[in-house]
């Protein structure tokens, strides 16, 4: 089967798309788009789904890039399809006229969409959609707002993905309505209004960018937490392979004489292969401080989670909560793997000494130093998770520097968007001379500094 | 080589219908960029998380196709050497003592640096063999960076240069396909060189046919449950959700132990099966088990 030749203006369309793309922020290059042209000769474009495979499995190179991708795709085209019929003035036909729609009308309707979610036909549901449309447009119910309207539609048609045990046996509604199958009818209420809208109008709506939400995946805080594990095993991985990268990769290899020796043996006598003493790659230490304060609260979950899949990687962890002082929770990391018991302890018996609850930055940096300045030394690496609001205490930036000369490297992670840096309370900046700064307040800025942290060191005197 | 070499597939259908026969079920995308990379000679860059079938796909391909599987693993600290090859210098040394006194140092050298001192590695057996050939390279994203780069040379060319012979070319176009689960971004310069295939965790219907495969003789109704429940245990926040082959060892277990029905017993009875950590175990008992006793006493 040689796929149907594409229509004249196809080429001119993909380019478009690809354009769009980028504007959203898909990497999508001058050979992305070559390699598109060429699946598409392979690749019917009258077959949807093949067509739109066919384009995301050479233009999106990524899971997030994939959702983009849909999303563009879907919107790319239907203003496409439109623009192109208004401008032809195709109509769609009406619907012959139902007449006042009856009550027992309705809850057929009702009926055959709730049969239509839980089947997840895509082809039934769109013209339940556009039927469910019509029927409410007659009874005058249009807000002319879409969003509006479609949840109205929803409401009125009783479509819940809870269970409604008040329902008569028998009604397919009762179980409750698969979730992704009541988003996707939502998506074509939506779709077939804006149509309509279009249609009536005479012409598109300014194309509005992605926001984040769009782009965001759907997630849950468990989602989140997975995410934060995914990003610090990346970080141990990192933080592994970084030593010996830095030393070179067989430079100081040392001969094992003994080995060499036997190995000899297979060659009489002559030392043919060298037997090297097995490169052990250094342990990382780490030492982290983290901030459990009030004005960090809305941070610290992430924070902890942060902590909880650092102590799953690294064998050699020490972590401390602060508020007004530190104490080590290194224990309770240790003993219990599930992070929500966790964090249950450190807010209740972990007992940070906490009297004022206001974090005093100059008093933690002592107390820190003086329970680990024996253990401190050149190859470990201190991160501090905090916001650097001192609440005008002193902030003591000379025993932080103290730290951080011991310490190999020192980052901070601060929850904070980088515009409030130094505004207020936030002293920041006094610390930033000892150590590396992040904003992290996200799992992407999380994998950024993780990013930032395989940078080759230049060991920078101090 | 057990199945006779089928020629290249005609269209996205018939791949699809291969892979069956092969017993791997292709979703409707794998399928497609399956015949796509048959078709253009792209590599594939397989993503998706641990257990779905990412490296099954290309054993798939390979015995559909007809063609031998060369697989390189990839681990950290992957080099040339255990990649692309080697001069096997024992032996390069044997045939240096074994010379008699008098040749030439010229005529050695071009002797010893030959093919027949090369250690071909996966790469360069993938390359230099004459029959066309699958190449699966595995967990791609567990190497450092400068393997990634090493590989561009290999992926868009299909050709190795070694300084003392020349540029090995391949002779025919291999299928090339890498794995990763993503525990590391991968390069730009690499995506851009590939297609692209996510492999998710299959739809309930899809997985149901999966096990129905692999365990024919297992119950269209504990089959079906199994699936409900591996779709209720991956719905959880566990260190390692369970694989397809994980569904298909527990059905198997299942058949095994005559179960007709898949009670709370059951389930924490066999659920090691499925779930390999202390801690999920505990998340998993307390949730799903619990979910089940309840079902039984609405029953």
């Amino acid at each position: 089967m040689s796929p149907e030749p594409a229509p004249a203006g196809l080429p001119a369309r993909i380019l478009e798309l690809g354009e769009e793309l980028r504007r959203e922020g898909v990497a999508v290059g001058t050979s992305e788009m070559l390699d598109a042209f060429e699946v598409l000769r392979e690749v019917s474009w009258t077959s949807e789904e093949d067509f739109r495979e066919a384009l995301a499995a050479t233009l999106a190179k990524s899971q997030e890039d994939r959702r983009v991708f849909e999303l563009v795709f879907d919107r790319f085209f239907f203003r496409a399809v439109e623009l192109a019929a208004s401008r032809e003035g195709v109509q769609e036909e009406q619907q012959g006229a139902l007449g006042e729609l009856s009550d027992e009308d309705l809850d057929a309707l009702r009926a055959q969409i709730a049969d239509a979610l839980r089947e997840g036909s895509e082809g039934a549901m769109r013209d339940l959609a556009r039927m469910a449309i019509a029927a409410f447009a007659r009874r005058q119910e249009g807000s002319g707002v879409i969003g509006v309207d479609v949840q109205r539609i929803r409401r009125a048609l009783g479509l819940r993905a809870e269970p409604q045990p008040d329902l008569p046996a028998g009604d397919p509604r009762r179980e409750g309505l698969p979730r992704e199958a009541l988003r996707r009818f939502e998506a074509l209420l939506r779709r077939e209004l804006e149509r309509s809208q279009i249609e009536r109008t005479g012409n598109l709506p300014p194309a509005r960018p992605l926001g984040d939400l769009d782009r965001a995946l759907p997630s849950g805080p468990l989602a989140d937490l997975a995410a934060v594990h995914r990003v610090v095993a990346q970080l141990r991985r990192r933080l592994a392979t970084q030593g010996l990268q830095a030393r070179g990769h067989r430079r100081h290899a040392h001969v094992d004489v003994r080995r060499t020796m036997r190995a000899s043996l297979q060659t009489g006598g002559v030392p043919v292969v060298l037997k090297f003493r097995p490169r052990r790659p250094r342990r990382p230490e780490i030492y982290v401080l983290c901030d459990v304060s009030t004005s960090v609260t809305s941070a610290s979950v992430f924070f902890l989670s942060v902590l909880h899949a650092l102590h799953d990687t690294f064998r050699k962890m020490r972590s401390f909560v602060f508020i007004e002082r530190i104490s080590e929770v290194t224990d309770i990391f240790e003993h219990e793997r599930n992070f929500k018991t966790v964090s249950e302890r450190i807010a209740g018996d972990a007992g940070v000494a906490d009297i004022s609850g206001y974090t005093d930055y100059g008093r933690v940096w002592s107390e820190f130093l003086t329970q680990v300045e024996d253990d401190l030394h050149p190859r470990a690496t201190v991160i501090v998770l905090g916001d650097a609001r001192t609440n005008g205490r002193d902030p003591r930036a000379d025993v932080f520097a103290q730290i951080a000369a011991r310490a190999g490297r020192t980052f901070w992670l601060n929850p904070e968007p980088r515009l409030y840096w130094n505004y207020g309370d936030s002293v920041i900046a006094s610390y930033e001379e000892y150590c590396t700064a992040f904003e992290c307040w996200t799992t992407a800025q999380l994998e950024d500094f993780v990013r930032a942290l395989t940078r080759p060191v230049i060991a920078a005197p101090r | 080589m057990s199945a006779p070499p089928s020629p290249a597939p005609s269209s996205v259908a018939e791949v699809a219908e291969g892979l069956r026969a092969v017993g791997y079920l292709p979703g409707e995308s794998t399928a497609l960029v399956s015949y796509l990379a048959t078709k253009l000679g792209k590599p594939v860059l397989v993503e998706g998380p641990a257990g779905v079938g990412k490296t099954e796909l290309a054993k798939a391909l390979a015995k559909y196709l007809g063609r031998e599987l060369v697989r390189l693993q990839c681990y950290e600290g992957l080099d040339e050497a255990k990649a692309l090859y080697e001069w096997n210098y024992r032996k390069q040394l044997l045939r240096i003592q074994a010379e008699a006194s008098g040749t030439g140092w010229d005529a050695v050298q071009e002797d010893i640096f030959g093919e027949e001192f090369l250690l071909a590695r996966p790469l360069m057996t993938a390359i230099a063999s004459p029959e066309p050939v699958v190449l699966l390279i595995d967990e791609i994203d567990k190497t450092d960076q400068e393997f990634e780069a090493m590989l561009l040379e290999v992926l868009s060319d299909f050709q190795i240069s070694i300084p003392e012979l020349g540029r090995v070319e391949s002779r025919t176009h291999p299928v090339v396909l890498l794995t990763s689960n993503n525990s590391r971004e991968l390069t730009e310069a690499l995506k851009r060189r590939c297609l692209y295939l996510w492999l998710d965790y299959p739809a309930l219907e899809h997985e149901l046919e999966i096990v129905r495969l692999h365990a024919p003789a297992l119950s269209e109704t504990v089959a079906r449950r199994l699936v409900e429940v591996v779709g209720m245990v991956r719905a959880l926040d566990l260190k390692k959700p369970p694989s397809i082959a994980e569904s298909i060892d527990w059905a198997r277990a299942l058949l095994l132990l005559g179960v007709e029905d898949i009670d709370a017993d059951t389930f924490t009875e066999t659920m090691s099966v499925i779930v390999k950590h202390r801690t999920d175990m505990d998340v998993v008992a307390d949730r799903v088990g619990l979910k089940l006793r309840s079902s039984a006493d609405v029953a």
